[in-house]
């Protein structure tokens, strides 16, 4: 069983790996000069979808192989969760690519779906054992289906993201040209988090606090950054190490805050390096991969890929949820802070699809929607879990 | 205003927008709309755009309105965002006073939270009555929709007027009619699972022409969830209740009508262990500690046959059942939860009588806590006499011991010890790591011999005879949803114009890569190009960077 | 056209009047919610029967005709303890006038009853609830409640709070038959 668990990693690895590569060719095929629309047959894409697929096998390989290790589906904490969805993410971008064939598609969702993985890394990888709470099949029913879902939706903002890159002019400086930067800036913050966790993971920095927490009681606060912040009436307790005097009051978990502020230092350091070196703003740099995007093919792939997400989501997120509420929790909606954002969620979509079949908002009105939707999604993946505790706080 | 007469001479309804016969745009208004907006509900008059005279014509139309509906989810979605800033009431310990605990943790931000009633924002009146606006949008929007639609499809015409064909998205004029390229078009359609209409050499090829009623159907769906959310309202519908029952202990289970009784048979939690359960978690017992593996009462259901409240001469033995998380004991619409748990509650104590002395023990005896005796004879000697019993005891208040509660969390006795000595007793006050002589020095003292302890289950009693209704605008929901979504309404119309040229336009309700596709199929062996999606012409014109056209757009519907 | 004008604001009339109907009944079942549930003014109070600390049993409905004060309590409720004089003092003031006590000690062992009783010296019948079963019937929440019950059998007042004596006795005046 053991040998299976690391057979488990090993399989993730290498999944992860070989999207990377996949994404170095989609990026090859949208520059191949053969073909102007970015659609249709190429060698470069060929390749590109192979390797993606392989990757895709090799994750499933993963997620099957750690089910029979642990004996339960794999998606019972945070790690499982979000590589979870980071392969529901590559799983629909295969069946989206293979309706519409936009290559340029797997140049932005391959990177994010990376992004997603290497997240999830940053959380205790452990094999753990079910609480009872979980033991139930509709762990695996409701958890895949709301990732499949949401996986789903994210498509959605990939299009979108691309559509808005080519259709926002950048020349101008506005609104749009701001949030756009603003955007990708966010997923800037994210590699500084993997950066900065991956970091300390490697040096097995650590430093722990002890300190008064909300319930008056004392409590020890473990760190894996230096300090920038400490807890509540702090005191450091490990010898030569870091500890700023900037003291969080008791509801503020200044760990994780510190976690944040470096996560936001380090991503900023990053954005600054990249504008310093190319002299352009992240959206002028990656602009010239989608100068011959079609951008009404985008906009019905965001749209599309809505239509198909959101009855998943619904199934999954609303329905399934409800069920197993009631079974687990005795009442199938009880305004936990997760449910109260998968409702959000859901009603976010739900004005997404009114205001486009009713209300004529295509192509950038759409798109940005698009962007929102997805910042919800993540919101409840990851704040919610992180900061608002709830029934849902399966670290 | 009243009827509109078109041209071809069908005679309309007031508000239509496109003739219901040939497709004429009937108004300067509708000829310069965007064609998806005239085409989603076919030109038809949508009722509430008509009558717009008394009050009541003036709250249907507000309620009518898609604008409004938006408002409505996105005013909805932001306030439920802001109850989850700070942690429902519903969350916080009971024993927490509201008012203090949101400023005490939060400051003035929990303070004005609390003050705006957004502790209990789920409860609130206004976020009810947002709920129920949302549901009267449902259904009043809908019902004006669906019916001129239902109309409308009912009653399309296969010839349609060269205008209606040329606003279309999906639209080419070709120089030739044959009937061999139309048989040809047609078969190819035919191919593709479109229903074929013909009419002196006009064509109507239509497909998926239910996926229109999605929407109806899942806000059907919707309303139908909403009303089975009312009917809780409805005593006898809904049962909440906690029950806390000890091992050993029968109870009455609240909330079914004195009929059925709880007997205890025992509690246990389990938690994994690192050499019984699977190697793999090893590091994760490591890393956290014991987690939890199982939370069990197994418990008795019994049933009074007869008899009133308080007479539990008749209660007979239903079933045996263990109560686990994820596993609820139901019966007869109730179901019962295992929630919570309270470990090694005290039960019994035992002591013995001890003279201080000569260390001599005698006894010892034990004090059933749910039953105490008055006395406890130990020999024909010695015996104590139980005076007074505490069982949360608190503290003294005017020298007499205080217990707050009845639960024996500390457990404090009042004795009086006989023996030949002292044959009218020496008080003795004992309660845990305390022992009070108040009355002077006795000779005799009582130790503490043993303890025994029981646990207490936390389980929810639950009824909700609306679960059927919630499931079944659950299932119309989802069934709505995807027949909406899954699904698309294509249209093809083939015209044959008097100058002998053929005019053929495509409408769908979205993906329109789908339409393009068919029609391509349809097309290859007439050795025509497909029709030409108008809309794709014009936006490769316009090149990267500049593609505006949201811009100068804001229709209303 | 008048005609189907009409009609048609009667069709909305009447389906504005049926949601409206339906919001402001879930408002009021929502707003007022603890309180339906309870035994409350106005209806039959719940037949029960239990035993005394002396071993008699006493059945609710063999006291019609006679005014009963229902009282639901616990030795370490303090209101509870507070207002035992008041009752004993007024029981003996009214129950030859026919109004009847009887105390429901909710979940207490007999040992603590009975103590409480003899310190307090009461006379009135006090009866055990020990498995909460005419507590649940009556949908019982905090200690002390007391039900007054006229000779008809039905419940004139719910008290949720403690008495002085004043108000025991205006009470049992209240029920007297």
């Amino acid at each position: 069983m053991t040998q299976l668990a690391s057979l488990s990693s090993t399989l993730l690895y290498v999944a992860f790996v070989l999207y990377l590569i996949a994404t170095a060719f989609f990026a090859g095929s949208i520059k191949s000069k053969k073909h102007t629309n970015q659609t249709g047959k190429n060698r470069w894409a060929t390749i590109a979808i192979t390797i993606t697929i392989i990757g895709f096998v090799s994750q499933l390989g993963y997620f099957i192989t750690r089910w029979i290790a642990s004996g339960h589906a794999p998606l019972s904490n945070l790690f499982e969760f979000i590589t979870f969805f980071g392969m529901m993410l590559i799983a629909a971008f295969i069946i989206i690519y293979f309706i519409y064939r936009a290559h340029v598609l797997g140049v932005f969702a391959l990177p994010i779906a990376l992004l997603i993985i290497a997240y999830s890394s940053m959380f205790p990888r452990d094999i753990s054992p079910l609480i009872p709470a979980l033991q139930s099949d509709w762990l695996a029913i409701h958890v895949s289906t709301v990732a499949a879902g949401e996986a789903i939706l994210a498509i959605s903002f990939v299009a979108g993201l691309i559509y808005l890159l080519k259709d926002v002019d950048l020349a101008k400086k506005g609104k749009q040209t701001f949030w756009l930067e603003a955007v990708l800036f966010s997923l800037v913050i994210v590699v500084g988090f993997i950066a900065a966790t991956t970091t300390s993971q490697i040096t097995g920095y650590e430093s722990e606090f002890s300190h008064i927490n909300t319930e008056g009681n004392e409590d020890v606060a473990e760190y894996h950054l230096p300090a920038l912040v400490i807890p509540h009436q702090g005191e450091l307790v490990t010898e030569n190490r870091f500890a700023s005097p900037v003291e969080m009051p008791a509801i503020v978990n200044a760990s994780r805050l510190n976690t944040v502020i470096w996560s936001i230092m380090v991503g900023t350091v990053l954005y600054l390096l990249t504008r310093l070196i190319f002299r352009r703003s992240i959206s002028a740099l990656l602009q010239p991969l989608v100068r011959k995007v079609n951008l009404n093919l985008m906009d019905e792939v965001g749209y599309r890929s809505v239509l198909i997400g959101f009855p998943v989501f619904t199934l999954g997120g609303l329905v399934f949820a409800m069920i197993w509420a009631q079974i687990a929790w005795t009442r199938f909606w009880g305004w936990d802070p997760k449910e109260v954002w998968a409702l959000i969620t859901w009603l976010f979509y739900a004005a997404f699809l009114h205001l486009r079949l009713s209300r004529g908002w295509e192509g950038n009105r759409s798109a940005w929607l698009a962007v929102i939707g997805f910042a919800i999604i993540m919101f409840n993946l990851v704040a919610v879990n992180l900061i608002i505790a709830g029934l849902h706080s399966y670290a | 205003m009243s009827e509109i007469t078109c041209k071809c001479g069908h005679v309309n309804p007031e508000g239509t927008e496109l003739c219901l016969s040939c497709g004429r745009a009937l108004t300067t208004d509708a000829e310069e709309k965007k064609t998806s907006d005239v085409m989603r509900y076919e030109g038809m008059a949508r009722r509430s755009q008509t009558y717009n005279g008394s009050i009541i014509d003036k709250v249907w139309n507000f309620f009518s309105s898609v604008k409004v509906g938006v408002w409505l989810i996105v005013i909805t979605l932001s306030a439920s965002a802001l109850g989850t800033i700070f942690p429902q009431v519903l969350f916080i310990s009971p024993l927490e006073a509201p008012e203090v605990y949101y400023e005490e943790r939060y400051g003035v931000a929990g303070e004005i939270y609390y003050i705006l009633g957004f502790h209990d924002l789920y409860n609130s009146w206004w976020y009810l009555l947002l709920i129920a606006a949302i549901g009267t949008s449902i259904i009043i929007a809908s019902l004006d929709r669906v019916i001129p639609l239902y109309k409308a499809l009912k009653h399309q015409r296969v010839n349609r007027h060269a205008s209606f064909m040329k606003r279309q998205r999906i639209y080419t004029e070709y120089p030739l009619y044959s009937s061999d390229t139309f048989s040809k078009i047609k078969d190819g359609l035919r191919n593709k699972r479109y229903r074929i209409r013909e009419e002196d050499g006009n064509l109507l090829a239509e497909k998926g022409r239910f996926s229109r009623w999605g929407p109806y159907v899942n806000h059907t769906g919707l309303i139908i969830f909403l009303i089975g959310a009312m009917l809780r309202f409805v005593p006898g519908m809904y049962v909440d209740e906690v029950m806390w029952i000890r091992e050993g202990e029968t109870m009455a289970i609240p909330g079914t009508d004195q009929e059925y009784f709880l007997k205890s048979e025992g509690f246990t939690v389990e938690t994994y262990d690192a050499d019984e359960d699977k190697e793999v978690f090893g590091a994760t017992i490591d890393r956290v500690g014991a987690i939890a593996k199982n939370f069990q009462t197994d418990a008795i259901l019994l049933k009074r046959e007869d008899g009133v409240a308080g007479d539990s001469s008749n209660l007979v033995e239903v079933e045996e059942h263990p109560i686990r998380v994820n596993q609820p004991f139901k019966f007869d619409n109730f179901a019962l939860y295992q929630v919570d748990f309270r470990q090694g509650e005290f039960r019994s104590m035992s002591f013995n009588l001890v003279q201080k002395e000569s260390g001599d023990s005698f006894g010892p005896f034990e004090i059933d806590l749910t039953q105490p005796e008055d006395e406890y004879q130990l020999d024909d000697d010695h015996r104590v006499e139980l005076m007074g019993y505490y069982p949360d005891f608190s503290g003294f208040e005017n020298g007499e011991p205080q217990s707050p509660s009845p639960v024996p969390n500390n457990p404090a006795f009042l004795f009086k010890l006989f023996s030949p000595e002292h044959p009218d007793g020496e008080v003795a006050f004992i309660a845990i790591q305390q022992n009070l002589e108040p009355l002077g020095e006795n000779d005799y003292q009582l130790s503490f011999n043993g303890v025994e302890t029981r646990d207490v289950s936390g389980l929810t009693v639950r009824k909700d005879l609306t679960l059927w209704i919630l499931a079944l605008g659950g299932a119309i929901f989802m069934i709505g949803v995807v027949q909406g979504a899954y699904w698309n309404h294509r249209r093809v119309w083939v015209k044959r114009t008097e100058e002998g040229g053929m005019l053929v336009s495509g409408h769908t309700n979205k993906n329109w890569f789908g339409l393009r596709k068919d029609l391509e199929a349809a097309f290859t062996n007439t050795g025509l190009e497909q029709p030409k999606d108008q809309h794709e012409q014009n936006l490769n014109k316009v090149s990267a960077g500049g593609a505006k056209e949201e811009e100068n757009r804001d229709t209303t519907s | 056209m008048n005609n189907r004008k009409k009609k048609r604001l009667i069709v909305r009339i009447t389906i504005l009047s049926v949601l409206i109907a339906a919001v402001v009944y879930t408002l009021y079942s929502t707003l007022t919610e603890d309180e339906r549930m309870i035994v409350k003014a106005g209806d039959q109070a719940p037949d029960f029967v239990l035993t005394d600390l002396n071993g008699e049993t006493h059945r609710l409905s063999d006291y019609k005709g006679q005014g009963v004060f229902l009282n639901f309590w616990g030795t370490w409720c303090k209101p509870c303890e507070k207002e035992m004089p008041y009752m004993e003092n007024q029981y003996q003031a009214f129950k030859d006038q026919g109004v009847q006590i009887l105390a429901v000690n909710v979940g207490e062992s007999e040992f603590q009853v009975k103590n409480f009783a003899k310190k307090y010296n009461l006379s009135f019948p006090i009866v055990r609830d020990s498995q909460k079963d005419v507590m649940y019937s009556y949908a019982i929440g905090p200690l002390p409640t007391t039900l007054l019950i006229n000779p008809e059998g039905e419940v004139v007042e719910v008290v949720k709070s403690g008495m002085d004596e004043e108000t025991v006795a205006s009470y049992m005046e209240m029920i007297k038959p």
